[in-house]
This record gives C-alpha cells, structure tokens and sequence, in this order.
C-alpha cells in the first residue's frame, strides 16, 4: 500500500523512482521548517532569535495538544497548565541556582525564613528536569483517568480541562510564598554556570529548543504511524467501536493525554530559562485557549501543522501587535474564525490541496429554500 | 480442545459451582444461558424475568414487535445495559451481567451495531487491524503488523468480499459495505457468539441476498444472533426463531410454527384484531420502507 499524501506536482514530473517520491512526500516539507529553522538564528537579530526560540517552544506546546485533539480527537482547553507546570519546575531550579545557597528573594519577601521541603530537590537538575515532564504527566494521568472512566468525552472534557487552567493559575496566584504568586518566578542570573542573557547562552538554548522540537516531532511520527496511532484515529472516529473491540478506551486516553501533558511540560521548561520568567498568566485560561488556536489555523490532525500553526500566529501576533497595537487581537479573532469556517484543515489543508470551503451559509443555492420558510407564498 | 474444556471446568469451579453448566452434563452444549433477567428503565419494565438460551453452532434470529425488548437484550448481553436481577451465564459459567465491556470481547462475544460502526478515517484493512489488536500486549502496539496477522485480516476480507477495497478509506464505502466491514471486524476477532442487530437495514435487496449467505457461512462455525424486523429476510435465512414480546418470550420455533402461533399474531397485530393476517403480512409496509421499494 502505498503513500496517500499527495506529493507536490512539481516532484511528480521529474523521474525519480518510486521510494524516493514516497519519501518525500512525507519528509520534504518537515526537512525544508527544520533547515529553514536551522539556518535563522544567522540572519535574524539577537531578539529576533530570542522571539523566534519562544515561539518554537509554543510549537512543541502546540504538537503536544495536536496529538491528543488532531488525531485522537480529545480537545484540552487546558494545556496552558501542562506548559506552566514544567515551567515552573525549571524555574525552581533557576532560581535555586541564582540564589547561590540562600533563601529565594520572593520567598524572603513573603517571610518565609527557611526553604519548603517539596523546593529543595529542585535544587539538582537531574531531579528538577525530569520533574518537568514526570509532574505535569502525572497530573493529567490522575485527572484523565478519573475523566475518562467516567466516559465524560467531548465538550465536557473541554470545559473540564478548562476549570482545571481556571483553578490552577488561582492556585498558583494564592500560594505567594511557594510560587512567587501573581508575578511568578523570575530574575534568573545564570543557566548551568552561564550568564542566562548573553546572546550566545540564548542561541545554545534556541538550538536545544530547536533539537527538542525535531525530537517531538520524530516521536509523534513513530506513534502516529503504530498501530497505537491507529488505535487513537479510532477512538477519534468511534469510540463505542474501540470500546466493543475489547479496548479499554479510559486506558489509552489517559496514557495519551499523560504522555501530551509532559511533552507540554517539555516545551514550558523551554521557555523558562528563553523568556525569564514564568507566572500564572502563561498557564491560565486564555493562553490554553490560544495553543487550540494555533492548532486550529495550522491543521489538525497534521503533524507540521501545529508547529506551522504555533510559529505563524504567533509571528502574526508580535508583528500586528508592533503595528496595531489597540486592534490586534480583532486579527486573530478574524483567524480562529476562518480556520473553523473556511479552511477548516487549516493552513496544511490548503497547502496540500484540500482547498476552501465555502461555508453553507455563503452558497445561495438554499436561499430560495430559505425564502420559502420566511415568506409565505414563495415556492422553492 | 482439552485446554478448552479445562479452563471452562476451572471456570465453572471458581466462579459459579452452583450453576451446574459443567462439563459434561447436557447443559454444556449451551452457549449462552439468559437466567430470570429483569431490566426496568424509570420504572418501565423492559425485560421481565426473562429466560432464553443458545447451543454452540446456533443460528438464531430473535424477532419481536417495538418495545419487546431485543436491543435491550442484546445490551444487557454486551454489558450495556445492567439488570436489576437475574444473570447472564455464557460459555459454561461467566456471569456477564458484571463484567466491563471490553471484557466480555475479551471473552469471545462480538457485536455488531444497528447503523455500522466502523472507523471512518483509517483504510478498510486498518479497521480490521485495530480490531484484531486486542489480543496483543500493549508493547506490540508499537510494532508493525505481524506476517500472520495480515494473513488473517486478508482471509477476513475474502470472507466479507472487501478484499479489493483494502487500502480505501472505509468512510468511502457504501452503506452496504461498512456493515460488511463491521462484521468483518467481529470475524477477525473470531468470537465464539455473534449478536448482530438489524444486520440488513437499510440495504438494498442484492445486498441483503449477500449478507444472508454470509450469516449462513459464518453461522455453520459459531453462535450467531441476530435481531431483525425483515421478516422476508427471517424466513429466508432463519432456522430457528424467538418472539419477544413485552420483555418474555413468546414464542420459539422454526419459522412456520412461530408464524402460526395465535400468541404471536396476536401480538404483532394487537389486542381484537382478526387472527388470519400472518406475521410476514402484518410487517410488510416497514419492509417495504426499509428496502426503499
């Protein structure tokens, strides 16, 4: 059985054989981001770079929701908190670092006199780094596993997620002397020994951020190409269906949403040490909304997508904030809207030919039928 | 065969030594044993102490005016729906009416849906696939398919004559065609009892004519039941048929029998009616709508 994504017709003319075609249909356009991403940091200014590194840590934030809600069709209004947990686990550790031994300077603010005990193992980097993606995974390992079993599916399961962004963050705000509260952790000075802001500390991180994003992405490919992958297309397509195959449906979600939760957690301990700081903001509801929307615009259920999605509106967003900065966010309401109406495979859909829709409402080929129902007299 | 029996003796032995279904006796050629079962929704009884049982190799087409309770039976079969009382004894000694669903396919019981229930978005092959992954351990998920996996899943299409529709995308097929492939599913999985509701709705005659001889095929290796309101169809294909009706059985015979039963013609044409309308005359008009004539 061969490959049924459509390779690019300018590929198709030239004679190449067969396999070589296969293959690049499916690794042509992630080769060409990742050397494209490869190759920015020398043309790009030091905050370019910067920019760019933290919208590259939104795209793996991005690929992780994309791989629970694009091919399992579970969607998480909740990911923002999944981000900020393996942000805040590698801000613990910036901090101790910075602190040099002594009391962190909020915690001292907040008249704690000695370190909390869950604070000290932060301290090791071989503790704090796997805790960003073993904390967040467990917590939405438990949480999907109560969610799940009680089959609560769907919308229900997204408004779920959500009042768990909506409690957390106020978690996070209340608990001032453990979490820095409404400012969060910041004031980092070094990264393993290095001064954390000079450009060529940034640049490393850029590429560490870049490798962990390919990474990602090879593993979603793996999975998604398994049996496991179709196995998650399935539960998409009819859950009931998995059920009365003799799968436990509760077992694999709650496996696939712990493992998109630490890899949410990767991309947030990421963005920690690149932006400087890490607060309730990055982890409430609107920010989880948001990596739905860049999923949405980039292509659901495409691998590349999200990551298309996540650097393409956030671009859009820094670029039409520079220049319009009270009407902005009109701009993306405008590309949530056109990704749900009009290009509903998103950017990928139409890159790979899938084309526009015309919504329903924009054909006049049922306004007669229309007429009908709203004026007596009028035939179809 | 002797592992078979042994392990339906340890059954037996653990888990209901009162059932008196062991090995040996005649109760072992019974597949499925429905004891005393009772199912009421918001006070509506549903079944109503309801006996029913099936022999291993059994074809069986239950019928039923609306309401008799057959998709609910089915349900409770399937661990859907939960009874009040009564149990469910399958395969000589597993009480069903505790188990999860996923267990009781693990047991051996396939079912098909009333409308096919099929996954969509993955190739025809890929549906069989994920259904014969279930046997496997979680880790060869990650693996590709096994040689003689895909020996299987081809031998299954030949079977429900999908074989050339393999790498389609199984939303693509026709109507007719997904429940072939719902029932290709259950085959992979080579169950040891079939429930089948409403196999033929909504298919064309052809197709109906195609799915018959299918049920006749796999009904002479397993246990296969199956709901259904064609009467045309039931005649045809049935050997042996069970009225429910207001939750108890009403009737069971063959066909011609069933058909006769005063009991039944009066249930089927309601209380005063005159008694020389037969069963298949009294259904005709659904029929007709379901085959679209």
């Amino acid at each position: 059985m061969a490959s049924r994504i459509s390779i690019p017709n300018a590929i198709k003319g030239l004679p190449l054989p067969s396999w070589l075609g296969d293959l690049a249909s499916v690794w042509l356009a992630p080769v060409l981001v990742l050397a494209a991403l490869l190759v920015a940091p020398l043309l790009l200014s030091d905050f370019r770079v910067a920019l760019l590194g933290k919208f590259l840590t939104f795209a793996i934030l991005a690929m992780s929701l994309n791989l629970i809600w694009g091919y399992a069709g579970m969607l998480s209004l909740g990911h923002g908190v999944f981000f900020g947990l393996g942000g805040y686990a590698m801000a613990m550790f910036l901090k101790l670092e910075s602190a040099n031994g002594k009391l962190p300077d909020f915690m001292f603010w907040s008249g704690l006199t000695e370190l909390p005990f869950f604070w000290a193992p932060f301290e090791y980097a071989w503790f704090a780094i796997p805790m960003t993606f073993i904390v967040p995974a467990a917590i939405a390992g438990g949480l999907g596993y109560l969610v799940f079993r009680s089959r609560i599916t769907g919308v229900y399961f997204a408004l779920i997620t959500q009042a768990l962004a909506l409690i957390v963050s106020i978690l996070f705000i209340g608990q001032q002397p453990y979490t820095g509260g409404t400012n969060g952790i910041t004031n980092y000075t070094t990264i393993f020994g290095f001064a954390i802001n000079s450009p060529a500390t940034q640049v490393v991180l850029y590429y560490a951020t870049l490798a962990t994003l390919a990474l990602t992405y090879l593993l979603c490919a793996w999975l998604i190409a398994s049996r496991f992958g179709r196995l998650l297309v399935a539960m998409r397509d009819d859950e009931n269906r998995v059920r009365f195959s003799g799968y436990n449906p509760a077992a694999l979600k709650t496996i696939v949403f712990a493992l998109s939760a630490g890899i949410a957690g990767i991309a947030g301990a990421l963005f920690t040490p690149q932006v400087g700081i890490i607060s309730p903001t990055m982890m409430g509801i609107v920010p989880s909304i948001e990596v739905a929307i860049w999923v949405a615009v980039g292509g659901r259920g495409v691998l590349l997508g999200a990551i298309v999605g996540a650097i393409l509106v956030n671009g859009a967003k820094s670029g039409l904030s520079e220049s319009f900065p009270a009407i902005w966010q009109y701009f993306l309401g405008l590309l949530f809207i056109g990704a749900v109406l009009v290009f509903p495979s998103g950017i990928m859909g139409l890159l790979r030919g899938e084309g526009w829709r015309r919504p329903e409402w924009f054909s006049t080929s049922h306004l007669p039928g229309f007429a009908a129902r709203v004026l007596p007299g009028v035939k179809k | 065969m002797i592992g078979r029996r042994a392990r339906q003796l340890f059954q037996t032995a653990s888990s209901h030594a009162s059932n008196g279904s062991g090995a040996g006796t005649p109760a072992e050629k019974t597949i499925l044993s429905v004891e005393k079962l009772t199912i009421s929704f918001d006070g509506f009884t549903v079944l109503n102490e309801l006996d029913f049982s099936m022999n291993y190799g059994e074809m069986r087409f239950l019928i039923g005016p609306n309401g008799a309770g057959k998709t609910t039976l089915i349900d409770s079969i399937t661990g859907k729906s939960k009874p009040d009382r009564g149990r469910i004894v399958f395969d000589g000694g597993t009480d069903l009416t505790r188990q999860q669903e996923h267990r009781l396919v693990r047991l051996g019981i396939g079912r098909k849906f009333q409308t096919p229930s099929i996954f969509g978005s993955l190739t025809v092959f890929q549906n069989l696939e994920v259904a014969l992954g279930f046997r496997n351990r979680i880790t060869s998920l990650f693996g590709g398919v096994r040689r003689q996996d895909s020996d299987r899943i081809m031998a299954t299409l030949e079977e429900v004559a999908l074989v050339d529709r393999a790498s389609e995308v199984a939303g693509s097929l026709s109507h007719g065609e997904k429940q072939w492939l719902e029932i290709g599913m259950l085959l992979v999985q080579e169950p040891k009892l079939l429930l089948m509701d409403e196999p033929v709705a909504g298919m064309t005659r052809r197709e109906r004519e195609k799915t018959g001889e299918l049920l006749q095929s796999i009904g002479s290796s397993r246990s296969v039941l199956v709901v259904e309101h064609d009467m045309e169809f039931v005649r045809r294909f049935a050997e042996t048929v069970t009225v429910l009706h207001l939750g108890k059985v009403l009737s069971e015979g063959d066909m011609e029998t069933v058909q006769r039963d005063p009991e039944v013609i009066r249930a089927y044409l309601g209380h005063g009616a005159s008694g020389n309308r037969t069963v298949a005359e009294s259904t005709r008009p659904r029929q007709g709508a379901a085959a679209g004539v």
